[in-house]
């Protein structure tokens, strides 16, 4: 038995540096592009097609610095930020009202509502993209936040609706009986008591809105043609056409760019790895 | 706030269920009524999902009809016209083709990659978490940031990839293709899309590995199954809901795949990476040809919606209702 042990255990420190190995190597493939732009963005761009893999042989800050000092650069982290709150409040706020009418009560039509709304998962968003812009147009909501606001709140609506029913059928119906003989109307109820109970939920949902509003590009693409408007990935998109051959300078505005993203990340990781897979594993 | 009237009646006939009927309302209006109670929480989802959703869908198949240059009421009525101009169309014929090819590469070969990254990572092992965030932090970062960095590391002559390879024997001969030729661009396309995906994939598959209970894996190996067997007969099966959910994500991004093409390639070269969404941009929002790139939405929704429904009615059928919730951000 000892010896099996023993010789177990020799066999395991070997096969654990394999491991590590293993997943440094598969690990580089992902750190060394997103290093090389770090690095990058220190360089001048005549120094980075001479030298990709050296360090940077005077650090230069200029690149960065020029960008943040740029009042177009903080402008779209703006419209990014204030485009993915308003997404994610209106997301929550109108999926939360849904989902308490699908989880708690029975009403002629429910399922059919669901199906409704679940074929939307179906989808992808691109295929709704170009008549989207027509009726935008129609609408006068080009140029126009709410315009790429109220479309990104509607296809975010399925997943945040069916994630907060399966939450809010978990809150035990005796609770809501409760409330109701002390006096509490439905939506007291709901306002009050569901919401509160809802946080960790809500959280999720609101985390995920956040994320995919951040990097949407097809319909910021298509709706803000003024410049006032552009959010980060748009803003990108045109620096670099704008500086196309300023290699250091273009690496130093998505490096930047990444800034925000992996901040949010490391903040709600919980949330997000949550909510992506909430629905895949209940399988 | 039409419930606050029901929800101030401090009387125990107010709650929608049970309780006596009101004396002096019919049943059928107390019911129509306690409808509309419920109905009421739905009313601001349905406006905003039908009109920014459903409508457009609806819109994408009218105007499809038309030749139609955008502007105006649509008047040029066409029929099937641009229905059949699209399938005759070497270009967009060759977008379905190029679909295809990446939605197998996608399962084929990008979710087998992260399955084995995700048993690896799911092994006891230290700063397993740090390794984690690590494979997920691309799925963070938007199309466009991972399209820019990548058309940079693979620009020819300067760029990363082609200092890295030059001198190394067998593959020098790509330094300059990448996205350049015809012949390697969708390859590399596929390899930036595996780069931005997979840890999406490998973090819900590992969400799955800690689902099965370490029960069963023990049992298996006492009965004298080795890992691999283990691995194929226990953790296989018990992973396949995930599995599946995985696969339609990764189909729905491929046939819906735009910025990760726009800011690389824009489509080309000659057409080699170019998708069904790129064509329609192409057509739409360049050459003013709305009711053609309207037909290609249509067909993108068509293909979609075939495929979510053979797809739920035959692989997902055994899985848990709901279990459709996970976001295609990996769209």
């Amino acid at each position: 038995m000892s010896a099996i042990d023993r010789k177990r255990r020799r066999g395991r420190a070997p096969r654990g540096l394999a491991r590590h190995a293993l997943v440094w190597i598969l690990g580089s493939f992902i750190v060394v592009p997103l290093l090389y732009a770090v690095l990058s963005g220190f360089k001048s761009t005549g120094d980075l097609t001479d030298d990709p893999f050296g360090l940077p042989s005077p650090w230069q800050v200029s690149n960065y610095t020029g960008i943040l000092g740029s009042g177009d650069f903080w402008r779209q982290v703006g419209n990014s930020v204030m485009i993915a709150a308003a997404t994610a409040l209106i997301t929550v706020a109108v999926s939360a009202l849904a989902a308490f009418a699908f989880a708690r009560y029975a009403f002629r039509g429910r399922e059919a509502f669901f199906t409704l709304f679940a074929v939307g998962l179906m989808f992808p968003p691109a295929v709704a993209v170009l008549p989207l812009f027509v009726l935008l147009r129609t609408l006068g909501l080009l140029d126009n936040p709410l315009g790429v606001v109220l479309p990104q709140a509607a296809f975010a609506l399925p997943m945040t609706i069916i994630i907060l029913r399966g939450f809010f059928r978990t809150i035990p119906g005796d609770l809501e009986e409760a409330a109701i003989i002390d006096g509490c109307g439905r939506f007291a109820f709901f306002w009050r008591i569901l919401l509160p109970m809802a946080r960790p939920a809500i959280g999720t949902v609101s985390v995920l809105a956040i994320v995919t509003s951040w990097n949407n590009f097809f319909l910021p693409l298509l709706v803000f043609t003024n410049p006032r408007w552009h959010t980060i990935p748009v803003g990108i998109q045109q620096f670099q056409g704008q500086y196309s051959t300023n290699y250091a300078l273009v690496f130093a505005y998505i490096v930047l760019a990444m800034i925000p993203a992996l901040a949010f990340y490391a903040v709600a990781e919980r949330q997000l790895i949550g909510g992506l897979t909430a629905g895949a594993t209940k399988g | 706030m039409t419930l606050s009237s029901t929800s101030t009646s401090p009387k125990p006939t107010a709650p929608p269920r049970g309780g006596p009927p009101p004396r002096r309302r019919s049943a059928r209006g107390r019911r129509l009524r306690g409808w509309f109670a419920t109905t009421w929480f739905l009313v601001p989802a349905l406006l905003v999902f039908v009109l920014f959703v459903l409508f457009p869908i609806a819109i994408a198949l009218y105007t499809s009809f038309f030749r139609w240059g955008g502007f105006g009421w649509p008047e040029d009525f066409v029929g099937l016209d641009n229905f059949r101009e699209l399938f005759a169309d070497p270009v967009f014929r060759g977008d379905l083709w190029r679909g295809l090819v990446l939605v197998v590469l996608s399962v084929g070969v990008q979710l087998p990659f992260a399955l084995g990254t995700a048993v690896l990572l799911n092994q006891r092992m230290r700063g397993r978490a740090v390794y984690r965030a690590v494979f997920f932090a691309p799925y963070i970062l938007s199309e466009v940031i991972a399209g820019v960095l990548f058309g940079m590391i693979f620009l020819p002559g300067s760029g990363l990839a082609d200092a890295l390879i030059e001198d190394v024997p067998l593959v020098g001969g790509l330094a300059g293709t990448w996205f350049s030729d015809p012949g390697t661009a969708l390859p590399t396309l596929f390899a930036v899309m595996t780069w931005k995906y997979f840890g999406f994939h490998m973090m819900i598959y590992l969400a799955g590995l800690q689902g099965i209970p370490k029960e069963v894996l023990e049992a298996a190996a006492i009965d004298g199954a080795g890992p691999w067997e283990r691995f194929r007969h226990v953790t296989l099966p018990l992973l396949a809901p995930t599995l599946r959910i995985s696969v339609f994500l990764s189909v729905i991004g491929a046939i819906q795949l735009f910025d990760l093409v726009w800011v690389t390639t824009g489509g080309g070269p000659t057409h080699s990476t170019e998708t069904m969404a790129v064509s329609m941009f192409q057509f739409g929002f360049q050459r003013y040809q709305m009711g053609y790139a309207s037909a290609i939405s249509v067909v993108m929704f068509a293909i979609s919606l075939v495929f979510s429904l053979l797809y739920q009615r035959f692989a997902l059928r055994r899985d848990l209702q709901g279990a459709m919730t996970s976001t295609g951000g990996a769209r």
